[in-house]
């Protein structure tokens, strides 16, 4: 469980974040939508303390988190993964390499128990044979699998995913949609999932929250979507014609 | 105002990357690779400009000092004192502020912008520390030895050249770079190359840990992390002259 309480950010007298509070609960994908602009990157870099919020408190659990000193931050993110918005991959180190990582930082394994995990890892995410190539050599798609089975390496019990599928084609954005869904029920994480694909939104949407302008405009499931009746969450997630038939079908029958 | 903001940040930076490191046999990995990277790969361009330099400074010192009064030997003098006391030193850091700044601020600015900075310090690891103090103990390391073939490679340029255009003898010269040697320049040499290694490499870094953007930002990070590391140079060798020679 994650909750944050009142949490503001500004960057040079512009506020990104406007005291926002919201609960992320346990074994769930939790998602945040909004445009492009809107903040959503900022949230989840500032729950995970990459900025320093003005005011507000984080709580991972019953920790505060945003109270924490430089080293005990540290330590506690080893509990978490992170999927990034385009991969970030470390361009001079392999696939495997790459998945070995945070292993070789902070476990005392050796070589082989390190190289199996990492195995394991790449295994569930479906990466096999791409061991010893490099991240410019692999497709966006396959770069997004290797960055979450890098976050999944150290068994972390949160999980944080910036627009992991931005840039896919519709099939396999859905193919790393499940399988954020599956991990996180496997592990029993904590996921928090940035996006703007409303496929991703009725796909995995266990919680969503809408957020404009640094605020929570709205939250509720993926089902509870269709009978909003806020309009700025309606302009955004039916924003497409081929949406706004579904939705007059869905609401007709 | 903008200046002294860089420098207290520069200096915060700084703090991040002498902290103690995560794990020691990472480090050492990751320092051997920079070795390679920045120290072996750059001797092939020190060796060419020190030969060509050797040259040029023995030619010209031969044709300004042809009144019979000079005895020839003093253009090995010349050309020897030249090299190690501002060659091999200083024109050598200048040029490679060149290769080996844009290098690094290239690098870790395109980490930096392609969120991988950030990836390192969600999985708790000091990225400061991690990606600049490898290379820092490199190129502070590696970069007397430069300095000594520099030295080697020069006054050997500067023997050719003045033996292939007759301009002295082969005696004259080596009786030349003998002469009245004063040891301690080749200290004065090594220590001002460390410090300036350490200038190039931590001014690179820290433009380069500090682009944000996309890709012209990095750009823009790389031409300043060539122009400001080359003003240092020029200052610290000034004040190191002062403080060394004196
Ligand atoms: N480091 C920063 N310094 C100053 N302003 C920033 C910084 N990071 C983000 N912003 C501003 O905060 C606002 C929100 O940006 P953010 O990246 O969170 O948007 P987003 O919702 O993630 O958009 P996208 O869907 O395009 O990724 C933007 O107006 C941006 O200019
Ligand atoms: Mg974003």
């Amino acid at each position: 469980m994650i909750e944050v309480k009142n949490i503001s950010k500004q960057f040079d007298n512009k506020q990104v974040l406007n005291n926002i509070s919201i609960l992320f609960e346990k074994g769930k994908t939790n998602l945040i939508i909004g445009q492009s602009g809107s903040g959503k990157t900022v949230l989840l870099k500032s729950i995970v303390g990459l900025h320093e919020i003005d005011s507000g408190k984080i709580f991972y659990d019953d920790i505060v988190f945003n109270e924490l000193n430089f080293k005990d931050k540290k330590d506690m993110r080893k509990q978490i993964g992170m999927l990034f918005q385009g991969g970030a991959l470390f361009d001079s180190s392999t696939v495997e390499e790459n998945v070995m990582f945070p292993l070789d930082m902070f476990t005392e394994m050796s070589f082989e128990e390190k190289r199996e995990r990492a195995n394991e890892c790449l295994k569930r995410v479906n990466i096999i044979n791409a061991n010893q190539l490099y991240p410019a050599e692999i497709s966006g798609g396959m770069k997004k699998r290797v960055a979450i089975a890098r976050a999944i390496a150290l068994n972390p019990k949160y999980l944080f995913c910036d627009e992991p599928n931005s840039g896919l084609d519709p099939k396999t954005a859905l193919v790393i949609d499940s399988l954020i869904k599956e991990i996180t029920i496997e592990y029993n994480m904590t996921t928090i999932v940035n996006t703007h694909d409303m496929n991703s939104v009725m796909e995995i949407g266990d919680k969503v929250i809408f957020i404009a302008d640094g605020t929570i405009w709205w939250e509720g499931t993926k089902d509870d979507i269709f009978d909003s009746d806020n309009s700025e969450l309606n302009n955004f997630i039916f924003a497409s014609k081929l949406s706004q038939k579904i939705k007059d079908l869905k609401n007709h029958h | 105002m903008n200046l002294l903001n860089h420098i207290g940040r520069y200096f915060i930076l700084l703090t991040r990357v002498f902290s103690k490191p995560e794990k020691l046999k990472i480090y050492y990995k990751e320092t051997i690779k920079e070795i390679d990277k920045l120290g072996i790969n750059s001797i092939w361009i020190v060796v060419i400009i020190s030969v060509f330099m050797g040259a040029v400074i023995t030619i010209q010192t031969a044709y300004n000092t042809e009144n019979p009064i000079y005895p020839k030997y003093l253009i090995g003098l010349t050309a020897r004192d030249t090299l190690l006391l501002e060659f091999s030193s200083t024109i050598v850091a200048l040029i490679l502020a060149g290769k080996i700044g844009s290098n690094i601020a290239s690098e870790i600015g395109t980490m930096r912008v392609t969120e991988q900075i950030d990836a390192l310090e969600i999985m708790g690891v000091n990225s400061a520390s991690y990606l600049i103090l490898p290379k820092i103990i490199a190129t502070v390391f590696f970069s007397p030895f430069l300095c000594i073939l520099s030295m080697f490679i020069g006054i050997f340029g500067g023997w050719i050249a003045g033996v292939a255009t007759g301009v002295m003898t082969s005696q004259d010269y080596i009786y030349g770079i003998q002469y009245a040697f004063i040891p301690y320049y080749i200290v004065y040499a090594l220590i001002k190359s460390a410090v300036f290694s350490f200038l190039i490499t931590s001014i690179s870094a820290y433009h380069g840990y500090n682009s944000y953007g996309g890709s012209l930002e990095v750009g823009q990070s790389s031409t300043k992390a060539v122009v400001h590391s080359s003003i240092s140079i020029l200052l610290f060798n000034l004040v190191l002259t002062q403080l060394l020679l004196s």
